[in-house]
Formats: structure tokens, C-alpha cells, sequence
């Protein structure tokens, strides 16, 4: 559907698209950052190095990425959705041949300026393609079964070479994201409860059959779950981490022990402290009220963006939008359940706060779609 | 593909729909995700809050100054040492085996050494210190010093240990200090924990051991921030412990020290008190041995050398016992005043009833012997004494009974234990009637009392227990030992004691007798006499069979003792005290299988009783003149083993 078909009374051009922009959006975003270079500041014993300065000079390419995409019209990206998701697909391909293997996982490329990590790319190629193909769907063929195959093989290619890499955390933001965008575009109720059911019934299948004589895994395999769901089981192992990580947070109490004062984090009890453990040192230094405070950011991000996607007549722009706005929340829903002990730990960033080149660029891609699709909203 | 505005609208509307929808499932988890950080950071917010402080913080403990030990004079006995270690950090050094390699090459360690600290550099975490030497010289540490900067990682430390300043001489007084071990554990019931530190120095025997509560203080401690490798970050306070108590003994090093040098080379013992307050002036025991070696750790061949292991058993001269108290041995002669007094307060005899000697007796149908074959003829208190007839104490002793002869030894402090602050001290044996029964199930025969009379049979009595018998006798008061004058500056009580209660007239008497002893031409320690005249000493002298002597042997001559195998010999002893007049101190020898009292014991117990009162080396003219060539070359033979001891600060007396 052509930009053209909508009544459109004003398109905003030139310069003037500034004007536009989904300005709470960048100001929250900017907010959320700052946030993180704090709290980077704080985790580096008081020091810009090593991760401060870097984050700031890739949070302001991504602020210039950013602005730069909601410039270009909304269907030149959906035009683009096709081809980025066969690039990110063929890039996942090529990681599992040529990858770049660390802490285990192969799930880099060397482009020797940089390591680039396809997966990252796949999480907005995937929300685009879904977002372009539900676009193009007539609306009384979205849940014909043949028609719901499609976007389902969309998912599950990128998900299967996710998770061989292995990357579970990213697996899991994949799927859930691809089926946000199938359940937004209208896709019958029927099928997500029966996909639901399903899975609710092959997990309690999977343990009610452990101790009997048709079990399912083997013995191993159960003991590896349950250290997984629950980590406490492990005190020396993962519980550690999650142990201390917990420790951290609770300690903080109301207002936190002071900006560089976390002795959890600065004694290093915590794991990966300027990743993805980085919300713990933000709880422990700055207490409910920051730990709240950052959640209420995020919300108000969610919440920007769901306005956004229901005031925007446009198909692909609303559907983008709201999976941007659902992949966000994973993110950070995901992150902060697993440092608080309600998620199993996978291995999920906290965006635009955790330290990491590629996440951090990846969201300002993500939202340039979004103030994109803002700018070029039919009016 | 084309789409009229009605289909754009209905999708845009179920999109809307369904956005919504999805929006508040989203609000949900973020409400769950916020109750979840209200539970935890502001209802458990204390519970994590204290999980956290128990993360960071470490309480070390730091042990307290050792107490010091002093004499009489104020010279330190027992000393705490500063001494130099090494220490390394894997970190620090960054390449271990090429800095090991260059402090090898700047000072003498122990290739053996270097390997244990090499494994445990590679062991430890990274920052922990790894000590590579101990107790290095002055000069040694200046060159580490020097070359500190090609040795990064290296440290050199202070540690405190205990030192023995007088070496030998102390050793079986205050004994020694040593890691406490899995044993002293076990034993121990207090639960002080510095007794956990590894390799902590305690007490294991003498004044060391027993005054250990005294000595060792209370452990200070510090709360240090530690990291999650256990690596200390900063302290975060500290409280000082408090110093053990500083302890002045009784003992004067000078005489101490005369008194080794006196008895080096025999296996004997000494005892000097001061009849006046029961000070124990000088206790000395030989062979000796160096405590200091115990405090570093000793080696198996010098441990083994210290049991005696090589040595034929009956050899055994037992370096590291404390003979002085915990060797018991029959008293021989030296019981004779026991046995004297006895008899007189019971009115059994007087002083001037005689017995005739000649040089047996015989109870029932067992012969009791003299040591002079031939008799002494007619022998009263006075005589018997001066010339130690045995046969007259036999008939007084079956006269008096052998009940009341136990009572007056246990009134002179024989058979009791004298609590000194010693380890294992020995109790003796002071027989009597009921004893045999009970420790024997045996009844008590005549001839029980007969030997017991002149101090053979069943007594036995430790070299401070002659001491302390000889030191009631001169003064008529129940004179109790002290070894310790004050703890931390608090003067400990005098060991004066009450009046025995013995009638003043058989104590001058039997006082009389032994100063004859020494004094008469016939006395049995006359050879060995002060000359001085305001030093008189009166005594007595013991030779104390350890074997029996057949009636074989008897009808051909008794062996002489030196012809006899060493432990078979007989053990010399003397007790005296002086100044006659006015006692001052007591002195009590036993030389083990010495042969004969007069010669082997009388001598010593005369040269230390003339150091006790001179306060240092006598004049010649002290001695008679027919010793005094004798005397002369002994003074010089000794002056390489007695040490110049200066009085020193420690005198603690307010």
C-alpha cells in the first residue's frame, strides 16, 4: 500500500521533519543513556575509562543514526525489509562457517574495524519483514493456516541459527518479538492458545514424566533445568552470581548507598557488572527509588511508542513501531526479572544502559524506524 | 496490492485493538517487576543490607604482646624478638622464578626453601604474601633494601617471637614457648581465639605454661573491607588488644647463671631459698638445654638428642627434665633432722641420751647397717648428727614411730606438692602407715621405719623440698616457696609463713648439730666449711643408697662407688643454710650417683651458698685455707661459662 493512497493533507519536507520527530521519545532515550553512563562511570571505580567514553561517542552516532533514518520516508524502509532480512540471514549463515568464537559462542563476524554480530541486526530485519509481509497480506488472509506458515518460517530460519550459536537470550527475543508482530497484525486467537496450551502441556508432560519409566530426558538433562530455573540450587556455580546480584539489589534499600558506594559492585561480587548485570549496581547505589525510576523511563518509552503505533493509519509503520516497542520491553522485562531472581539468567543487556557497541546502535536503528514512521505518519 | 479505506480502517482499528492489548500486558510485568523491587528493596532491604556487610567484611584478629618475663633484678629472661621475614607476591612479581633467581643470588636462602615458597606461589591467589625467608639478618635486608627496585613483589615484614636471653640457664624455670599444636588443643579448654592463628606461640612448660593466662593478653582485632577474591581493600577499624602481664620472678639471673656453671657436667640439681620470704633465689638443673631451639621449631636429630635416644639407658642423665622438681630421691642423711626433731617434740628422747653404736643394729631378725662398720661408740643427738651415725636415729625412729616421724616431714614440707608455677612437679613420698596400706595393702613392719629414718626405704623428696625442709628448720616458720614476685607490677605474697610451733629449744638444737656438721673437726661437711666468720653455714650432707647392699657384699667389702657402674652409684646431697646466726638462705644439692655427700654435694652446696651471699664471686679468703689453691683454679676454669649480667630495667616493684 503506497504512501500515496492515504488522505494526506500535510507532509511535513526538508528540515522541517525536525520539527516531527517523536521528541519525548529521543528525550526519554536520552534520559535512559545517561542514566547508564553513570552508572558506567560508577562500575569503572570513577573513571571514564573504559566503557564510558566509548558509550557516549556510540550514543551519539546512534542519536545521529537515529535522526538520519526518521529523515528517510517510512517506505523506503518497508521497500528494505525484504532485502535486510536476507542479508541478516546470510550473515547469520556465514557466522556459523567463518564466526569469531568467544566465551563459547560463535556468534561474530570480523570485520576488522569491528565485530559485528548478525543476531543483533536480525532482531529489527525480522520486526521489518514480519511488519512489510503482514502490510502486504490482505486482512481476511491472515489466519488462513497456508498464510501463517510464511511468517513462521520468517522466524523460525533466524531462531534455529540463533540458537545453535547458541544464544538463548537472543532466540527468545526473536520469537517472542515475531509473534508480538503475528498476534498485533490480527492473527486468530485460536492459534496463540493453542500454541500456548501446547507448549504448557509439553513442559508439564516433559516433568511429570521425570521418575517414571517413559521419561522424556535423561537425568542429567533434568538437574541442568533445574539449576536453570533455579539457580539457588547451584550456591558455588551460577546461584553465585544471581545470589550476589540479588544481595546487591536488596541491599540498596530505599535510596541506594550513594553514587560509587555499592560495595557489592565495587568489591566485584558482581558478575559482568557493566553489562548485563549492570541494573544491579544501579539498585544497590541508587536504591527503589532509582531502580523504579529507571523502570518508570522504560515505561514511558513503551508507552511513547504504543501511542505512536495507534494513532498511525499506516499498516507497516504501526506494526514496526509496536514491534520495536515490544522487542524493547523484552529487553529490558527479560533483563531486570533475571538480576531480580524471576527469570532464569540468559544472557540479556539491559538497552541503552549496558555497555556494548552493537546493542546500543542496534536500538537507535530501531527507533530511527520508529521516529521515522512518526515523521511520515498519514496526516 | 490495493486495498479500499473501509478494510485500511478496520485493520487499523483491530491493530489498535490489539496494541492496546499488548500495551497492558506490558504495563502488567512492569507492575510485577515493580512490586518485585519494592519486596526486595525496601521489605528485605536489612536482611540484604546485612548479607552484603558479611560479603565485604572480614574480621582479622591481631595477636597481643607476650608478656615478659624478668628475675629478681630486672634482666630479661624471656624476651620478644623482632625478626625480619620475607614475603612475595605472585602479582607483585609478575615473572616469580626470574625474581626468586635474583634474591637467590642477592642473600643465602635454603634451596629448599625456595621451591616450598615457589609451589605455594603458584598455589595461592596472586595477592597473597608467600613468606620465602625467615628471621633474616639486618645485613640481609639492607641488600634487599637496596635492591628493592629488580625485585618487585617483595616485601620484607616484622614478626615478634620469643627469645631466651639466658639461654641455658632458664630453660628448666621458665621453660619455653612453641606453635600451638593440634595436642595443646584438644587439651586446652579456654576458647580464646588466637589460639586458632596458625604456628601462635604458647606456653608448653614451666612459668611459660603455667602463668600462660598471665603472659599471653587479649587479641586485639580489625574489620577489613575484602573484595570477592578475599583480597583486602582497606581497613576499616581497629581495636589494640592488651599486652600479656609482664611477670618478675623471684630467681636472680647471676646466681642462676653460677649455679649452671656450678653444676655443668654433672646430672644434678639445685635449689636456693630465702629463708626470710621463701624467694626461690636460684633453681637450677643439669644437663641443660636451650630453650630457643623449641621456639623455632626443632630438628628430629636434636629432639632425639634431647630424649637420649642414643644413650644406654642407664646413662640417662635426662637434660630435660627439671630435676629440682620433678627428680625424687631418698634423702639419706639429710632426713636425719626430720627423724631428730620427731623424737624430741615428742619427748621420746632427749638431747643428750646417748645410743651406742656399733655399727649395726638388729629388729627382729633383719641387721641394719652403719656406714661405718666399726660403730661410732656412744652417740648423742649432737654426735649422731655431726657425724651421721645411722644406727642411733634407728633406735630413736622405732622409740618415736614411724606416724609421728611422717608428720614432722610433712610439717618441714616433704611429701607435700609446693605450688610453683612448674611443670610437673613431683609430690615425693613422705611414708607412713596408713600410705603403705593404701598404696601397697600392705602393714607397715619396723623395719619400714627403721629405713625410713635416715631417709632410705620409701621416702622420697625432690631437691626443692630438702630446700624448703631446711629453710623451716632454720627459721622455725612454715616458709613456703614463691618463684613469682609480682605479675604486671602487682607483688605477689611473701612465702614468710606462720611459726611451725616447734619448740625453739629442739630447733637450736638440731641447728646446733648442723652447724657442727660444717663447723667441728669431726663434722662430716668440716672440709667444705665457710670461713668467713659472719658467714657460718650450718648443713648436712646425704649419701642415699639406690641399690642393696648383700650380705656378700658386706663380708668382702663393699663396693666403692667408683668402681660401681654410674647409675648404680649412690646420690650425693647436702642441705644447709647461713649465716648460722641469722639465716638467710637455704640451699638444698642433690647430685645423681655423686658417690659420697660430703664430697660431691657438699662442695657445690657450699660454692653456691657463698655466691648467694656475696652477690657474686667470693673472696678466697671466704674459703678455708687448705681449699683455697683448689678453689682458685675452679673460679677460673668456671669464669668462661659465667656471663657478665648487668641489672636490668625490668624491676616491676611499686
Amino acid at each position: 500500500m503506497s504512501y500515496l493512497e492515504y488522505q494526506v493533507k500535510y507532509v511535513p519536507v526538508g528540515f522541517r521533519k525536525l520539527l516531527f520527530l517523536n521528541w519525548p521519545i529521543v528525550f526519554l532515550i536520552t534520559a535512559v543513556s545517561g542514566f547508564g553512563f553513570l552508572m558506567l562511570y560508577s562500575v569503572a571505580g570513577g573513571s571514564m575509562g573504559p566503557w564510558v567514553t566509548p558509550q557516549v561517542q556510540r550514543f551519539g552516532l546512534g542519536v545521529a543514526v537515529m535522526i538520519a533514518m526518521a529523515m528517510v520516508p517510512i517506505w523506503f524502509w518497508r521497500n528494505m525489509a525484504v532485502v535486510a532480512y536476507l542479508v541478516a540471514l546470510l550473515l547469520l549463515v556465514a557466522v556459523e562457517f567463518v564466526g569469531v568464537e568467544r566465551n563459547g559462542s560463535q556468534r561474530w563476524l570480523d570485520l576488522r574495524f569491528m565485530d559485528f554480530q548478525p543476531s543483533e541486526m536480525m532482531k529489527i530485519a525480522l520486526i521489518m519483514v514480519l511488519a512489510a509481509y503482514y502490510d502486504w497480506l490482505p486482512l481476511n488472509k491472515v489466519s488462513k493456516p497456508l498464510w501463517i506458515l510464511v511468517p513462521l518460517i520468517f522466524i523460525a530460519a533466524p531462531a534455529y541459527l540463533v540458537l545453535s550459536q547458541p544464544d538463548l537470550g537472543t532466540t527468545i527475543l526473536l520469537v517472542s518479538g515475531g509473534g508480538a508482530i503475528m498476534f498485533l497484525a490480527g492473527v486468530h486467537w485460536a492459534y496463540f492458545a493453542t500454541v500456548i496450551a501446547g507448549v504448557i502441556g509439553l513442559v508439564t508432560a516433559v516433568f511429570q514424566s521425570r521418575g517414571t519409566g517413559w521419561q522424556v530426558l535423561k537425568d542429567y538433562q533434568y538437574r541442568r533445568i533445574d539449576t536453570f530455573i533455579d539457580p539457588t540450587q547451584d550456591p558455588l556455580g551460577a546461584g553465585y552470581h544471581i545470589t550476589q546480584a540479588k544481595i546487591a539489589l536488596g541491599s540498596g534499600g530505599w535510596t541506594g548507598r550513594g553514587f560509587m558506594q555499592g560495595t557489592q559492585s565495587r568489591l566485584n561480587f558482581l558478575p559482568e557488572k557493566h553489562t548485563d548485570f549492570i541494573f544491579t549496581t544501579l539498585a544497590e547505589e541508587f536504591g527503589f527509588v532509582g531502580a523504579f525510576g529507571l523502570l518508570i523511563l522504560y515505561t514511558l518509552i513503551i508507552a511513547f511508542c504504543v501511542m505512536s503505533a495507534i494513532t498511525n493509519k499506516d499498516r507497516f509503520a504501526s506494526l514496526v513501531t509496536m514491534g520495536v516497542a515490544v522487542t524493547f520491553f523484552l529487553f529490558f522485562a527479560v533483563n531486570m526479572a533475571m538480576v531480580m531472581g524471576l527469570a532464569p539468567v540468559v544472557g540479556v543487556p539491559l538497552p541503552l544502559v549496558s555497555y556494548g557497541g552493537s546493542a546500543m546502535l542496534v536500538l537507535m536503528v530501531a527507533f530511527g524506524l520508529v521516529q521515522s514512521a512518526h515523521v511520515h505518519k498519514p496526516r | 496490492m490495493k486495498r479500499g479505506p473501509k478494510e485500511v480502517e478496520e485493520g487499523a482499528r483491530k491493530l489498535s485493538r490489539r496494541a492496546m492489548l499488548l500495551g497492558t500486558a506490558q504495563l502488567g510485568m512492569i507492575g510485577i517487576l515493580g512490586a518485585r523491587m519494592a519486596s526486595m528493596q525496601v521489605d528485605q532491604a536489612d536482611t540484604f543490607r546485612m548479607l552484603a556487610e558479611e560479603n565485604r567484611i572480614n574480621i582479622g584478629l591481631i595477636p597481643p604482646a607476650r608478656g615478659l618475663i624478668y628475675d629478681s633484678e630486672g634482666v630479661v629472661l624471656a624476651d620478644n624478638e623482632q625478626h625480619y621475614t620475607i614475603t612475595m607476591t605472585r602479582e607483585g612479581a609478575g615473572d616469580v622464578d626470574e625474581v626468586l633467581a635474583r634474591l637467590t643470588r642477592i642473600i643465602a636462602i635454603d634451596p629448599e626453601r625456595i621451591e616450598k615458597a615457589r609451589g605455594e606461589l603458584k598455589a595461592r591467589s596472586p595477592f597473597v604474601p608467600v613468606t620465602v625467608a625467615e628471621r633474616i639478618s639486618w645485613e640481609d635486608i639492607a641488600r634487599v633494601g637496596v635492591n628493592a627496585p629488580a625485585l618487585p613483589g617483595v616485601e620484607v615484614e616484622l614478626g615478634r617471637s620469643r627469645i631466651y636471653p639466658q639461654g641455658l640457664d632458664m630453660a628448666h624455670v621458665v621453660g619455653y614457648v612453641g606453635p600451638v599444636s593440634d595436642f595443646d588443643l584438644s587439651r586446652i579448654e579456654d576458647q580464646d581465639p588466637l589460639l586458632q592463628i596458625p604456628r601462635f606461640q604458647i606456653g608448653k612448660t614451666m612459668v611459660e605454661n603455667n602463668l600462660e593466662r598471665e603472659l599471653r593478653g587479649s587479641a586485639g582485632s580489625k574489620r577489613v573491607e575484602v573484595n570477592a577474591a578475599g583480597r583486602v581493600m582497606r581497613e576499616l577499624d581497629r581495636v589494640e588488644g592488651i599486652a600479656g602481664s609482664d611477670i618478675q620472678l623471684t630467681v636472680d639471673a647471676r646466681l642462676q647463671n653460677y649455679i649452671q656453671a656450678r653444676l655443668d657436667g654433672e646430672s644434678a640439681a639445685a635449689v636456693v631459698i630465702d629463708v626470710t620470704n621463701g624467694d626461690i633465689k636460684g633453681i637450677g638443673s643439669a644437663p641443660t638445654f636451650d630453650p630457643n631451639v623449641f621456639v623455632q621449631g626443632i630438628s628430629v636429630a636434636l629432639w632425639d638428642e634431647l630424649n637420649e635416644r642414643e644413650v644406654e639407658s642407664r646413662l640417662h642423665r635426662r637434660p630435660l627434665a627439671a630435676k629440682t622438681v620433678q627428680g625424687t630421691y631418698p634423702p639419706g642423711s639429710t632426713f636425719k633432722m626430720v627423724t631428730a626433731l620427731a623424737a624430741l617434740e615428742d619427748g621420746a628422747i632427749e638431747a643428750e641420751d646417748t645410743v651406742r653404736c656399733v655399727g649395726h643394729a638388729d629388729v627382729f631378725d633383719t641387721r641394719f647397717h652403719c656406714w661405718r662398720r666399726s660403730g661410732h661408740g656412744n652417740m648423742n643427738l649432737n654426735e649422731s648428727l655431726k657425724q651421721s651415725c645411722d644406727v642411733y636415729y634407728y633406735d630413736i625412729a622405732q622409740r618415736v614411730g614411724i606416724d609421728k616421724i611422717a608428720a614432722m616431714g610433712r610439717k618441714l614440707g616433704l611429701g607435700e606438692r609446693h605450688d610453683l608455677p612448674m611443670s610437673a612437679i613431683r609430690t615425693g613420698i613422705m611414708p607412713d602407715k596408713e600410705w603403705k596400706r593404701e598404696t601397697r595393702d600392705e602393714d607397715w613392719r619396723v623395719g619400714d621405719t627403721v629405713n625410713a629414718s635416715i631417709g632410705q626405704g620409701y621416702v622420697a623428696t625432690s631437691p626443692l623440698q630438702l630446700a624448703v625442709m631446711t629453710a623451716r628448720i632454720a627459721t622455725g616458720r612454715a616458709v613456703k616457696p614463691r618463684l613469682v614476685r609480682s605479675i604486671d607490677g602487682v607483688e605477689q605474697p611473701s612465702g614468710a609463713g606462720e611459726s611451725l610451733g616447734l619448740n625453739e629449744n629442739n630447733l637450736r638444737r638440731v641447728r646446733r648439730a648442723m652447724y657442727d656438721v660444717s663447723n667441728h673437726s669431726r663434722g662430716t661437711a668440716y672440709r667444705t666449711r665457710i670461713q668467713e666468720e659472719q658467714f657460718r653455714m650450718a648443713g648436712k650432707t646425704g649419701t642415699s643408697q639406690v641399690r642393696r647392699i648383700t650380705q656378700a657384699e658386706r663380708d668382702t667389702g663393699v663396693t666403692r662407688n667408683a668402681d660401681l657402674p654410674w647409675n648404680r652409684r649412690d646420690h650425693a646431697l647436702c642441705v644447709s643454710f647461713a649465716p648460722a646466726d641469722n639465716p638467710k638462705y637455704a640451699v638444698a644439692i642433690v647430685v645423681e650417683h655423686g658417690g659420697g655427700g660430703s664430697t660431691a654435694a657438699a662442695p657445690i652446696a657450699r660454692d653456691v651458698m657463698l655466691q648467694a651471699l656475696y652477690e657474686g664471686t667470693p673472696p678466697l679468703s671466704a674459703y678455708p685455707s687448705a681449699s683455697r689453691g683448689q678453689i682458685a683454679e675452679q673460679q677460673r676454669r668456671l669464669a668462661d661459662l659465667i656471663r657478665d649480667i648487668k641489672p636490668g630495667r625490668g624491676t616491676q616493684d611499686t
